[in-house]
C-alpha cells in the first residue's frame, strides 16, 4: 500500500510572534520550530497502516529550508522517502494544494493523509483541496480509523459531534488530535534515517491568489475588575452577568 | 464591481443553523454596500422555510431536495457546481464549519478560486471585499484581499450579525436532486446528548487544572447548564484525559468568540489565550492572582475554584427560582 503524508514545520505553539516593520510580514526566523502537531497525528496514522499492510510512507513538504527538519524527523520516526518542494515563499491554501498535489499524482498512493489543520495560518483546507485536485474521497477531521482491504470506516469530529462514515479508496484522510498517539524516533530510527531517499525540488514562479494587505495585533484586551474576597467576587460576578453582559 | 453573492445555508433537521444565518447576515450587508444582489442554497431532504428569510436584496433562496440520506461535502459541491452554471465573477460565502470548508474546499478546487477561511471581519476598500482573519490562533490579524474573478470566504460563528433589514422579495424555489450512487455511507451519528456546539456557543465555562480532579469538572458542567452553555477544557485536562478532545480550547483545539467565556482554574498559557481572547466578555476564577487569564479578564475573582463555583451555583439558582 503507497501512502503519502503532507507536513509542515511551524512555530512552536508557546512562541511569541512579532509583526515585521513594514506590517507585512513576521518575523519568524529566531523561533523554535516542531512538526505541526497534528501531522504528527497523520504520519502515524500512515505508519500504522504501512505496518499492517505493507508498503510504503512517503512524506512530502512544501516550503523554505527548515521543512527540512520536519522531513528528517519523519524519516527517524519511520517514513521511507521524503520530498521536499522547496520554495521560500508563502502561499495560500489553493497554490500550496495544487504544489501538493502535482507531487502526490506522481507516487499515485492509495492513502494521503494530512494533518486537519496547521497550528499557524490555520486555512484548514488544503487537505480537501488536494483530496478535489487528486478525485480522491475525502475523509475530513478524522479521530478513529479502521481499514480493510476494500473499505475505509472513520470517525469524524464535525462541530460538536461526531459521525462514522465508510467509504472506498483512493482517500484523503485529514488528522484530528485524539486519532494516535505520535511515536518518537529511536536512536535506531536517527541513523538510519540517513540513508533513507531525500528529494529536493526546487519550484519557481509560485502563485498566490491572496494579497496582504497588512498584519496586526488583535485589541489587548485591558484587565477589567478583579475581587480578591471570594464573596464579595460571587456577587459582583452575578451583577456583571446581569447589567453588563445582560445574560441573567 | 456587479459582482453577485451565493450564500450557502447550512441546515440541520430543515432548520438553518445560526452561524448560516450570521454568514447570511454579513453577506448582505456586503451587497448593500456593493449594491449587488444575493441569493442562497441549501441542500438536503427537509427545509423549513420561514419569515426571517424573507430579506431585502436575498433574490432567491433555492432549495435542492435530495432523497440520499448523507450527502458527502463533495457531493454538495457538485450539486452546488451543478445548480449554477457559471460560478464566474461570483462571491461565495460559507460558515467555517467542518462541512462549510469541506464544501467550501472542493468547490474551491473545481473553479480554480482562492478561498479565505475563519474571516471574523468583512469590509470593503476600493470595490474589493478585504478579510481580517486570526492567524497563530489569534496572536495576529491577517487583513487580506482575494485576487482572481471569484472568491470563497468563510465566516466564523458569533462574529457577523444576522440579517436585520427584512424584504417580500424573496423567492423561493425547490430543485428536486435525483438519487444518487454515492461512495459514502453514514454508519452512525454519535451526539454529545443536550449539549450546546462549542463553536457557535454563545456562552461557554472552561475549565482546566484548577479543578484538581476530573469529578469536579461536574461543577464546570452544572454551571455551563443553569447558564445554557456550553463546557470547554485546558490543553492541560485534556492532555491528562480528563475531558474529550472535542471541548479543547486554544492552538491545538478549538478557537471561539462566545460573547461570555468563564475561565475556572485555567491560568491562560499563550495557547490557550489564543484560542478564547476574542471572546466578548471574560470572567476568569483562578486561585494565583498572577495568573496572565487576569490581564485579559473583564472580571476576575482571585479564589479557589472549588469553594467560588459551589457558591456561584447556588446563588444562580436562587435568582433563576425567584424569576429574575
Amino acid at each position: 500500500m503507497k501512502i503519502a503524508v503532507c507536513i509542515s514545520q511551524v512555530p512552536d505553539t508557546e512562541s511569541n510572534i512579532t509583526i515585521s516593520t513594514d506590517s507585512k510580514n513576521l518575523d519568524l526566523d529566531e523561533l523554535d520550530y516542531i512538526i505541526n502537531p497534528y501531522d504528527e497525528y497523520a504520519l502515524e496514522e500512515a505508519l500504522k497502516t504501512k505496518e499492517i499492510f505493507n508498503g510504503e510512507v512517503i512524506v512530502i513538504s512544501a516550503g523554505a529550508d527548515k521543512n527540512k527538519d520536519a522531513l528528517k524527523k519523519a524519516l527517524a520516526i519511520g517514513a521511507n522517502k521524503a520530498v521536499h518542494l522547496k520554495t521560500n515563499e508563502s502561499f495560500d491554501s489553493l497554490n500550496l494544494a495544487k504544489l501538493l498535489y502535482e507531487e502526490i499524482k506522481t507516487h499515485q498512493p492509495v492513502l494521503v493523509f494530512f494533518g486537519k489543520q496547521s497550528a499557524d495560518y490555520s486555512n484548514s483546507v488544503t487537505g480537501q483541496i488536494t483530496a478535489q485536485l487528486l478525485n480522491y474521497n475525502l475523509l475530513s477531521n478524522v479521530s478513529n480509523l479502521e481499514i480493510s482491504e476494500n473499505r475505509i470506516i472513520a470517525e469524524r469530529e464535525i462541530d460538536g459531534w461526531k459521525e462514522k462514515v465508510s467509504t472506498t479508496f483512493p482517500a484523503v484522510i485529514t488528522a484530528e488530535k485524539g486519532l494516535n498517539t505520535p511515536r518518537y524516533p529511536s536512536l535506531k530510527g536517527i541513523m538510519t534515517a540517513k540513508k533513507k531517499p531525500f528529494i529536493e525540488k526546487v519550484i519557481e514562479n509560485t502563485l498566490n491568489c491572496t494579497e496582504r494587505i497588512e498584519l496586526k495585533r488583535p485589541k489587548n484586551k485591558s484587565a477589567g475588575k478583579v475581587a480578591v474576597n471570594s464573596d464579595e467576587g460571587i456577587n459582583g460576578l452575578i451583577s456583571f452577568l446581569q447589567n453588563e453582559v445582560k445574560i441573567l | 464591481m456587479n459582482n453577485n453573492f451565493i450564500v450557502f445555508l447550512e441546515q440541520t433537521d430543515g432548520k438553518i443553523t445560526k452561524s448560516s444565518y450570521e454568514v447570511l447576515g454579513a453577506a448582505l450587508d456586503l451587497s448593500y454596500k456593493l449594491n449587488c444582489s444575493v441569493e442562497a442554497i441549501v441542500i438536503g431532504k427537509n427545509f423549513v422555510f420561514d419569515e426571517s428569510l424573507r430579506l431585502k436584496n436575498l433574490l432567491k433562496i433555492t432549495h435542492c431536495k435530495t432523497s440520499n440520506k448523507y450527502l458527502a461535502p463533495s457531493e454538495y459541491a457538485n450539486i452546488i457546481s451543478g445548480h449554477y452554471s457559471d460560478l464566474v465573477n461570483k462571491d461565495i460565502f460559507f460558515a467555517n464549519s467542518s462541512l462549510g470548508k469541506d464544501i467550501a474546499a472542493s468547490l474551491a478546487a473545481r473553479l480554480d478560486t482562492g478561498i479565505i477561511t475563519d474571516c471574523i471581519e468583512l469590509s470593503i476598500e476600493e470595490d474589493s471585499i478585504i478579510a481580517v482573519r486570526p492567524i497563530f490562533s489569534g496572536k495576529i490579524l491577517d487583513k487580506l484581499k482575494l485576487k482572481g474573478e471569484s472568491r470563497i470566504f468563510n465566516l466564523r460563528a458569533n462574529n457577523f450579525s444576522p440579517p436585520n433589514k427584512f424584504g417580500d422579495k424573496t423567492e423561493i424555489i425547490i430543485k428536486i436532486i435525483d438519487s444518487f450512487i454515492s461512495d459514502f455511507q453514514l454508519l452512525e451519528i454519535i451526539k454529545a446528548s443536550g449539549k450546546v456546539d462549542i463553536s457557535e456557543a454563545e456562552i461557554i465555562v472552561s475549565g482546566g487544572r484548577g479543578l484538581k480532579d476530573t469529578s469536579n469538572f461536574s461543577l464546570i458542567e452544572e454551571l455551563s447548564k443553569i447558564l445554557n452553555g456550553a463546557v470547554g477544557a485546558s490543553r492541560a485536562v485534556v492532555d491528562a484525559g480528563w475531558r474529550p478532545h472535542y471541548e479543547q480550547i486554544g492552538q491545538t483545539g478549538k478557537t471561539v468568540s462566545p460573547n461570555v467565556y468563564i475561565a475556572v482554574g485555567i491560568s491562560g498559557a499563550i495557547q490557550h489565550l489564543a484560542g478564547m481572547n476574542s471572546s466578548k466578555y471574560i470572567v476568569a476564577i483562578n486561585k494565583d492572582a498572577d495568573a496572565p487569564i487576569f490581564k485579559i479578564a473583564d472580571y476576575g475573582i482571585v479564589g479557589d475554584a472549588l469553594e467560588i463555583l459551589p457558591k456561584l451555583i447556588a446563588e444562580l439558582k436562587s435568582l433563576k427560582l425567584k424569576g429574575i
